[in-house]
């Protein structure tokens, strides 16, 4: 047999637990990858994926101990080939983290961390590097590529970032570049620009490549090979379409099936009538608030929307649509500059002093990270009890029982409530989380992106406990994401926010076909779909008109990004609200007949 | 917290931690039972000689008046830790307080109590203690407060910054949203989180305070004479210094001692909690 490029033979990667025994989070994995190929590394947080792909570095974090066979082109674990892995770092062997963001010195000049590798390790003078960091920026589809390299980080896009770092990990033109989660942290609009540039700087550079993620519809679009990973051994290995199509393993199976969430509890039929929680002409945002009511920067303009009793409402966008400031005035944490919120009819009061206990009882809200959702100083059962304790007065045997009856509702045995939270896994803080919220007994939750952290398989179970309190305890949500699947599978009304403006709001069943708004069909379009050729169809709509325009607050929000933007209407004035026939109202200038035919 | 888990905890401190820790538990004995177990009354002039080197009579040989330097360390030592034991939680618990009132409470308040800390933390602390001593005089107590006040706006700093902080944090937010009142807000959710980082400060602190109140008795405007600190034996003993007297190394020693002891322990302790 051919000695492959990238070669790993056993490799097993081991840490002491706390009471000085080993374990092994690594355990006896085997896969080589040909010259100029991407594996893909996949499976949940946990898996091993990145200890793996660190290790092809000969790195460990601390603690940890790498043992077996790895060689890339020449260099070895050990050193007995030509060169020791670690010595390869950042030269022959490079790494594409997942926060971008956070990799970058924002006291530097982009262009400088772009080339360090190359002058570090003397691939090339200053010049060369320059030139080849243009090509790359070039091949990236970055934006200037001649003049991006001069700006600072923080006047870059998270996306822009991403791919600049791409760029400084090709720069050394390494035998492999590892990549590590790099679309997670973006946008759905976003990583679509982003894969594609990867997809093609990998193609035309040869480059040989890890690609590890936790998302198959992503890896579907980068790899070659996937390895599918679950705590620490291997499940399956084999082509992309193959695992795709015909997975051999359970496990791969589950993967697949929980890549495209179905809610097996039945949703109630929301109750008609008079809405439970309303919300009209909200307008919000952070600073100081000036003469006229406006806020030094506003988030949200004229935001309005219902939920019924019982219902679930999703509010979708990217980040900085402005999603999570409807729950935090909803909540009563941020005070609006106009509009009101009301519940049963009866307006409530702005700020939360000027609530009474039993209204905020009714509306609690649940944070996306649990990590920090969480007081990392009390138990499980004190952060339920003091909740119960504050509306209910529930005290002693009562108490403990109403804890117990809580963390079975949430399919926790009861006597985590002695546990911490940092005891507990993504997962189950995550219920706790919203089990803090259950335990107020409130008629709506606002949930923020209590999926968004989670892993594919964890996040399933987490809907499908969502939509079972729904249906068991007539609880209404307010269920705010980014993910127009998650929102698809529990929702039964949906809100689409851009810029802090409601450019479109229906019932679920108008998503699924045109028309739509055109920023609701990027957002489709740009969720990852299960199919090895869906890349190469996306993102072909052609160019948008008014990408010089910049963004203002008279015309439509989305006018710098819209594709269909008709010269003398859109550039002009703002857009009417339309109601379609499917009974979905949308924000813009094109007429029903137009829009169904653009995006046919 | 219990026995067993304190006793677990010391055992997985590194050596160096648990050498601080024998240190500071050696100076809490000599400072609880120092004046009991002392051979002579600390005001006794025990020695004909002066600046004695070390006998079997007297271990730590004899000061500059013919006393025991043993017995005036034993004394002393309970000086210098216990008070500035009390200092330093007095100082601690006024700047975590105003730390904690400026985190939970209105901007105003955080800018009101800011200004105010700033205001006197500008003034050079040793400085500031010498013209409160100066115009006040020394009484023990005086002394006390004047140090604790000292340090108070140090403390403060630390802990405003933890808590403003962790007062941003998203289960803050949900006790607020909850209806929390401040104290609730204050005491429950952000204390608890702010401990560890506080107690490694709270340490360094008391650190500071035994080099101030040694320095302060060294200059004579400490603890006033019969009674000594160990600041106060080392200045005391100066015209020993010349001939390398026992009677001025031993106290600067004890000094050494207990400040290193206690940086080494905070140092281990703090390090293992951040894994």
């Amino acid at each position: 047999m051919e000695a492959q490029h990238v070669d790993v033979r056993n490799l097993c990667v081991t840490v002491r637990r706390p009471d000085g025994s080993p374990l092994r989070i690594v355990d006896d994995v085997s896969f080589s990858i040909a010259r100029g190929e991407v594996l893909a590394l996949i499976g949940e947080s946990g898996s091993g994926k990145t200890t793996i792909a660190l290790s092809l570095m000969g790195y460990a974090r601390i603690g940890a101990s790498i043992s077996g066979d790895i060689t890339v082109g020449d260099a070895t674990l050990d050193g007995t080939g030509k060169a020791t892995l670690a010595a390869q770092r950042g030269h022959r062997i490079t790494y594409v983290a997942q926060s971008a963001a956070a990799a970058f010195n924002p006291s530097r000049r982009v262009i400088e961390q772009v080339i360090e590798p190359a002058l570090i390790h003397r691939t090339a003078t200053a010049a060369e590097a320059r030139a080849h960091a243009v090509t790359l920026f070039e091949a990236l589809a970055l934006p200037n590529p001649a003049t991006i390299g001069s700006r600072y980080p923080h006047e870059l896009s998270g996306g822009q970032l991403q791919r600049l770092m791409a760029a400084m990990a090709l720069i050394t033109r390494p035998d492999l570049v590892i990549f590590d989660e790099p679309t997670t942290a973006l946008d759905v609009t976003t990583q679509v620009e982003v894969l594609q540039a990867f997809r093609k700087v990998v193609r035309e550079q040869g480059a040989t490549g890890v690609y590890v993620s936790h998302d198959l519809a992503v890896v579907a679009q980068m790899a070659d090979q996937i390895l599918v990973l679950n705590r620490g051994t291997v499940r399956e290995q084999n082509a992309v379409r193959a695992v795709l199509e015909t997975p051999a393993d359970d496990y791969t199976k589950t993967l697949l099936a929980a890549a495209r969430p179905v809610i097996k509890a039945a949703a109630p039929i929301a109750a008609v009538g008079k809405p439970l929680l309303s919300i009209e002409g909200i307008n919000a945002g952070y600073g100081s608030v000036d003469r006229n009511g406006r806020a030094a920067h506003p988030v949200l303009t004229d935001v309005s929307l219902q939920i019924g009793r019982g219902a679930a409402v999703g509010v979708i966008g990217e980040s900085g649509s402005g999603k999570s400031t409807v729950a935090r005035v909803v909540a009563g944490l941020l005070v609006p500059t106009a509009g009101t919120v009301s519940l049963d009819g009866q307006p409530l009061a702005a700020s939360l002093k000027g609530r009474t206990r039993e209204e905020l009882r009714r509306i609690q809200i649940v944070f996306q990270n649990a990590d920090v959702a969480l007081n990392p100083a009390h138990s499980v059962g004190e952060i339920l009890g003091r909740v119960l304790r504050f509306y209910h007065c529930t005290s002693g045997a009562a108490l403990t029982s109403r804890v117990a009856e809580l963390l079975d509702l949430i399919k926790l045995p009861a006597a985590i409530a002695d546990r911490r939270c940092d005891e507990l896994s993504g997962g189950q803080k995550q219920r706790v989380n919203l089990a803090r919220a259950l335990a107020a007994q409130p008629d709506v939750i606002l949930c923020d992106e209590v999926t968004s952290a989670l892993d594919t398989v964890v996040r399933e179970a987490i809907l499908e406990l969502l939509a079972e309190l729904r249906r068991d305890l007539g609880v209404a949500y307010l269920f705010i994401s980014h993910d127009i699947a998650t929102v698809k599978a529990l929702c039964d009304e949906i809100v689409v926010l851009y810029k802090g403006t409601r450019v479109e709001s229906g019932l679920r069943d108008t998503y699924a076909a045109p028309p739509f708004h055109p920023y609701t069909d990027l957002l489709i379009s740009s969720v990852p779909e299960l199919r090895t050729d869906w890349l190469s169809g996306v993102g072909s709509q052609g160019k948008v008109p008014f990408a010089h325009l910049p963004e203002s607050a008279d015309l439509c929000r989305f006018l710098p990004r819209c594709p269909v933007a008709i010269a003398g209407r859109c550039d002009v004035s703002l857009p009417p609200l339309r109601t379609m026939a499917a009974g979905n109202a949308v924000l813009c200038h094109r007429t029903e007949a137009e829009l169904a035919g653009e995006f046919a | 917290m219990n026995v067993a888990s304190i006793i677990r905890g010391a055992r997985r401190l590194p050596l160096s931690g648990k050498i601080g820790l024998a240190l500071v538990i050696f100076w809490i004995i000599v400072a609880v039972i120092g004046p009991f177990i002392a051979p002579y009354p600390p005001g006794s002039f025990a020695n004909e000689e002066v600046f004695a080197g070390s006998s079997r009579q007297f271990w730590l040989g004899s000061d500059f008046l013919g006393r025991d330097v043993l017995s005036r360390l034993l004394s002393g030592a309970r000086f210098t830790v216990g008070l500035s034991v009390v200092a330093v939680a007095i100082a601690a618990s006024i700047g975590t307080g105003f730390a904690l009132t400026a985190a939970v409470g209105p901007r105003w308040v955080d800018e009101l109590l800011s200004r105010a800390m700033d205001t006197l933390i500008s003034i050079p602390s040793k400085i500031f203690a010498l013209v409160l001593v100066a115009a006040f005089g020394s009484s023990l107590v005086l002394l006390t407060l004047i140090i604790a006040i000292t340090y108070v706006p140090g403390n403060f700093r630390i802990a405003r910054s933890l808590a403003v902080g962790l007062a941003r944090l998203d289960y803050v937010e949900v006790a607020r949203a909850r209806g929390e009142g401040r104290l609730h807000l204050a005491l429950v959710e952000v204390l608890p989180n702010m401990i560890k980082p506080l107690f490694a400060d709270i340490g360094l602190r008391f650190v500071f305070i035994v080099l101030l109140l040694s320095g302060l008795s060294f200059l004579g405007l400490g603890l006033q004479p019969p009674d000594a600190d160990l600041g106060s034996l080392v200045r005391e003993n100066t015209s020993g210094l010349a001939e390398g007297a026992l009677a001025i190394i031993a106290p600067a020693a004890a000094i050494a001692s207990l400040t290193v002891g206690v940086n080494l322990l905070i140092d281990a302790a703090t390090q293992g909690k951040a894994h």
